[in-house]
C-alpha cells in the first residue's frame, strides 16, 4: 500500500503512453464442429461454413472454469514477459458475462494466478479488449500504477439460445490476456457507445423479490444479424479510418488490422472496403467462432505464438458490440 | 439508368450474377441471397443512391427496394 501512495507522485508525462509487453491466450478443451450441431438442430457444415466462415469452436465444459480459462492466459502473458503475478499492479477483466454474479471475474482470476492487487470487470460487449485497454491506458496515465493485466474471460456458451441455429453457431468460449505498461506503443485510441439493446442483449434471472410483479426471468442472447452487420461494417471502417488519421497513419504502413471476428463475411466486407490485402487481415474465426472480447487478445496471442507478430510492428485494432458499443486502437507492438 | 436497373446492376456485381436474369419481381431468396447477402446490398444501395433503407421483412423483393428508393428520392 506504501508503495502504490509512493508511485502516485510520479509526474504523469512520464508514462503518458501505453505498450502492450505481451499477450496469452487460452481455450477450452472441448471442440464442437458444425456437425455437432446436426445432431440436434436443422442444419449442416456447408451451410454455416459459406454463411459464416466457421468451422469448430471451443466449449467450456467439465471441471473448466471461465476463471480458470482467464487465469491460464493471464499466465501465459506473465510467462512471455518474465513477470510474477507479484508484478501486476492491477487487473483488469473484460467479460460480457461473469463466472458468478458477483464477485467479479477478475477476483476469481486474481486468487487464481496469486496476484494481490485490485481487481475490476469491464462489460462492453465484444468490443471489451479495446475498453480495457482505454481503461489500462488512464489508470497508467495516473501515475499510480506501473503495470496493468487486461484478461478478456468469455463464456457465451453459457447464454447462447442453443437452440436458435442463427446465433448458437457463431459463439465460441476463450480468454485472451495482455500485459500494458507505460512506454510508446499505443498511438490512438477511439471507443463509442450508442445505447441501444435491441439488436444485441440478453436477460438475467430477475431473481424473486416477492414484493416486484414484474421480474423479468432469464433469457439467452438475441441477435438482429442484419443490424448487426450493418451496424459492424459502417462504425467498424470509420473508426479505423478515424485512428490512422488520428496519428498520421496510412493503411499502407500497418503490418495487421486484426478486426473482432464475428463473422467472416463482415471481415471481408470491412478488408475490401479498406483496400488492403487478405494476410493483414488474420482470422481465427474458422476454428474458435466469435469468442466476443477474447477474440482480438487470443488472436493476436495466437499469431506471437506462430511469429506472425513481431516487436515493432504496427497495429490497427477494431471491435464492435451489444451496447452498441465499437472500439479501435492504433499501436505499436 | 432507373432504380431497379441500377439496384440489379449492384446485386450483379456483389453477388456475381448476371444482370439479365435479375427481375424486379424476384425475391431476395429466389436469387440465393441470405439476410446478410442483403444487408450488403442494402449497405451498397445506401452508398450509391444516398438513401437510407431500413432492413425489414417487408423487402422481399427487388422491386419492393426499388419503391422503398424512389419514395425517399421524392
Amino acid at each position: 500500500m506504501m508503495l502504490r501512495l509512493h508511485s502516485s507522485l510520479r509526474k504523469r508525462k512520464e508514462c503518458e503512453q501505453m505498450k502492450i509487453m505481451s499477450f496469452g491466450h487460452a481455450l477450452p478443451k472441448r471442440t464442437v464442429t458444425n456437425a455437432d450441431f446436426t445432431r440436434f438442430l436443422d442444419t449442416s457444415d456447408e451451410w454455416i461454413q459459406t454463411h459464416t466462415g466457421i468451422e469448430s469452436r471451443r466449449v467450456i465444459t467439465g471441471k473448466e472454469t471461465l476463471s480458470g480459462l482467464g487465469a491460464k492466459a493471464a499466465k501465459m502473458a506473465l510467462e512471455r514477459a518474465g513477470l510474477k503475478a507479484s508484478d501486476i499492479d492491477y487487473i483488469l477483466c473484460s467479460t460480457t458475462r461473469g463466472e458468478m454474479s458477483f464477485p467479479a471475474t477478475s477476483c476469481l482470476i486474481q486468487e487464481k494466478i496469486g496476484a494481490t492487487c485490485p481487481c475490476l470487470d469491464v462489460n462492453a460487449g465484444c468490443s471489451g479488449f479495446i475498453y480495457a485497454l482505454d481503461v489500462a491506458d488512464g489508470l497508467l496515465a495516473t501515475g499510480r500504477i506501473k503495470r496493468v493485466m487486461v484478461v478478456c474471460a468469455e463464456q457465451v456458451s453459457r447464454f447462447t439460445d442453443w437452440t436458435d441455429r442463427s446465433t448458437c453457431v457463431l459463439f465460441g468460449d476463450a480468454a485472451g490476456a495482455a500485459i500494458c505498461e507505460a512506454g510508446d506503443g499505443l498511438k490512438a485510441v477511439r471507443v463509442t457507445a450508442k445505447g441501444d439493446a435491441k439488436p444485441l442483449h440478453g436477460w438475467p434471472s430477475g431473481g424473486n423479490c416477492p414484493f416486484d410483479d414484474h421480474i423479468p426471468t432469464e433469457q439467452p442472447l438475441y441477435m438482429n444479424g442484419q443490424e448487426i452487420f450493418k451496424f459492424a461494417v459502417t462504425h467498424s471502417c470509420h473508426d479505423i479510418e478515424t485512428v490512422m488519421a488520428e496519428c498520421g497513419l496510412t493503411a499502407e504502413a500497418v503490418d495487421y488490422f486484426v478486426l473482432h471476428q464475428a463473422n467472416r463475411r463482415i471481415l471481408d466486407v470491412a478488408r475490401t472496403r479498406l483496400k488492403q490485402p487478405a494476410e493483414k487481415f488474420p482470422v481465427n474465426i474458422t476454428t474458435h467462432g466469435n469468442t466476443s472480447s477474447a477474440c482480438i487478445p487470443v488472436l493476436l496471442s495466437e499469431m506471437v505464438e506462430d511469429g506472425r507478430l513481431q516487436k515493432g510492428q504496427m497495429l490497427v485494432l477494431s471491435a464492435f458490440g451489444a451496447g452498441l458499443t465499437t472500439g479501435a486502437a492504433a499501436l505499436q507492438y | 439508368m432507373s432504380t431497379f436497373e441500377t439496384i440489379a446492376k449492384l446485386i450483379a456485381e456483389t453477388k456475381d450474377m448476371d444482370i439479365a436474369t435479375i427481375k424486379p419481381e424476384m425475391t431476395f431468396a429466389d436469387m440465393g441471397l441470405d439476410s446478410l447477402d442483403v444487408a450488403e446490398l442494402v449497405m451498397n444501395m445506401e452508398d450509391e443512391l444516398g438513401v437510407t433503407i431500413e432492413i425489414s421483412p417487408a423487402l422481399k423483393t427487388v422491386a419492393d427496394v426499388a419503391a422503398l428508393v424512389d419514395e425517399q428520392k421524392k
